[in-house]
């Protein structure tokens, strides 16, 4: 069953925000000039490519990486990246032997000032169930084959720390750019349900 | 609670679907809600724990029905009936029937960019003392409380070892039912996969979960 497949809805969603958001602004509550800044910041401000360039810069600066690791929190900061959701940041380092890939099963818990809001399938129940237990055909799925001999760890995310995935640097990128090793790096990526591939 | 949102390991979902990749909103009501959930959590309406607990509240059929932000949604208007800032009847019409509520002042644009770009933590500088430590191994507590906890039915009563000790959060338990925050050590945790899923799952892989200190046991090492 997918998030978005529904067909019986009690009633139009649409009337109902609209009858709460005018409800509200009568009471004095919330500011109608307000309430769209929230979804303005994360359509125009906020995304995938920020946790892009944190990857790219650990990739090009051991000192770096080592304080992403250390503190994912403050090193992100170091790039003018954090707030709502990104206030307890670890980052996860795939190695050979390890990749990591994150989930929140009890509801969509995910790093917004580096990733931006989580795409349809990360909230779908499909993801949510599925992931921690068969992990790898889930990221079959997303054409991800992972040796036997590598660990798949799972992250489930139900507290209060959020996860951004470090994924390898691909070989042959040695004398790339910081910016051109940005943009190897997807969204998913950083979920850990992909690696970073050279362009054919 | 054991409700329809802890679906960790449930079966029967089906395949992936990835072709609805539009961008985080697919209507305007989408945005809406969003800017005015957090417009009301800025104002102090309710904390994100009792967002949580009214959302996994739902009926599993309602649920399992509607979409994100439909649940965003249905919490919003729970949340606010609970907490009597608006009725049912006004939810109905659109229209407040006690007029204007001056004690709570809304959040400005400037205090959203704080929201945004500042966040909160429910991290906490004091707590209840920690009673583990990096590499002990631990049982997640086999309990079954009817109200919001952010321990996963797939990991209680499974035996883990602490990777690491985060530091002190507000217990979401409590934050979510109006019983204070409870500030205590969190955890990350990390499990066999065949510890949690049967000898049929893979011996390598294994997962790290993030679990409160009143989530836990010591485990008792075996007799000799």
């Amino acid at each position: 069953m997918a998030d978005h497949d529904h067909t019986d809805p009690p009633s139009d969603p649409a009337l109902r925000v609209k009858a709460l958001e005018s409800l509200l602004i009568e009471k004095g509550l919330i500011d109608p000039d307000v309430v769209g800044e929230f979804a303005d910041y994360y359509e125009h401000r906020v995304g995938p490519r920020n946790g892009a360039k944190v990857v790219a810069r650990a990739w090009c600066d051991r000192a770096y990486r080592e304080r992403l690791l250390a503190n994912g929190t403050a090193a992100i900061a170091e790039l003018q990246f954090g707030g709502l959701q990104g206030e307890e940041m670890v980052v996860l380092e795939n190695t050979p032997a390890t990749h990591n890939v994150v989930t929140c099963t009890l509801c969509s818990c995910y790093p917004w000032p580096t990733l931006g809001l989580p795409p349809t399938w990360y909230k779908s129940f499909a993801y949510r169930s599925r992931v921690v237990i068969e992990p790898r055909s889930v990221l079959a799925e997303f054409g991800l084959h992972l040796p036997d001999e590598v660990e798949v760890r799972v992250y489930d995310s139900n507290a209060e720390i959020r996860y951004l995935v470090l994924p390898m640097r691909p070989a042959g990128t040695d004398d790339w750019s910081e910016e051109k090793l940005a943009s190897l790096v997807t969204r998913d990526c950083m979920i850990g349900t992909a690696v970073p591939n050279l362009p054919a | 609670m054991d409700g329809i949102a802890d679906m960790g390991g449930m079966h029967g979902f089906g395949p992936l679907e990835r072709a609805d990749e539009r961008g985080p909103f697919h209507n305007e009501w989408e945005r809406r809600i969003l800017g005015i959930t957090f417009a009301a959590l800025g104002a102090g309406l309710f904390n994100v724990d009792e967002i949580r607990r009214t959302t996994e509240s739902a009926d599993p059929l309602t649920y399992l029905k509607s979409t994100y932000y439909e649940r965003w949604l249905y919490s919003a208007e729970d949340l606010l009936k609970e907490k009597g800032a608006v009725t049912a009847g006004e939810l109905a019409t659109g229209r407040s029937v006690t007029g204007p509520a001056n004690n709570v002042p809304p959040v400005t644009k400037e205090i959203a960019r704080v929201i945004l770009e500042h966040g909160g933590t429910s991290r906490s500088a004091d707590g209840a003392p920690s009673r583990f430590k990096s590499g002990d191994a631990v049982v997640a507590r086999n309990i079954h409380p009817r109200g919001h906890t952010r321990l996963p039915r797939y990991v209680r009563g499974k035996c883990g070892t602490i990777v690491l000790d985060h530091g002190i959060f507000a217990l979401p338990d409590s934050n979510s039912a109006g019983l204070g925050l409870q500030p205590q050590h969190v955890y990350g945790v990390r499990f066999t996969a065949r510890e949690l899923w049967g000898p049929r799952a893979s011996e390598r892989d294994t997962l790290q979960i993030d679990l409160f200190d009143d989530y836990l046991d010591r485990l008792a090492a075996p007799a000799e």
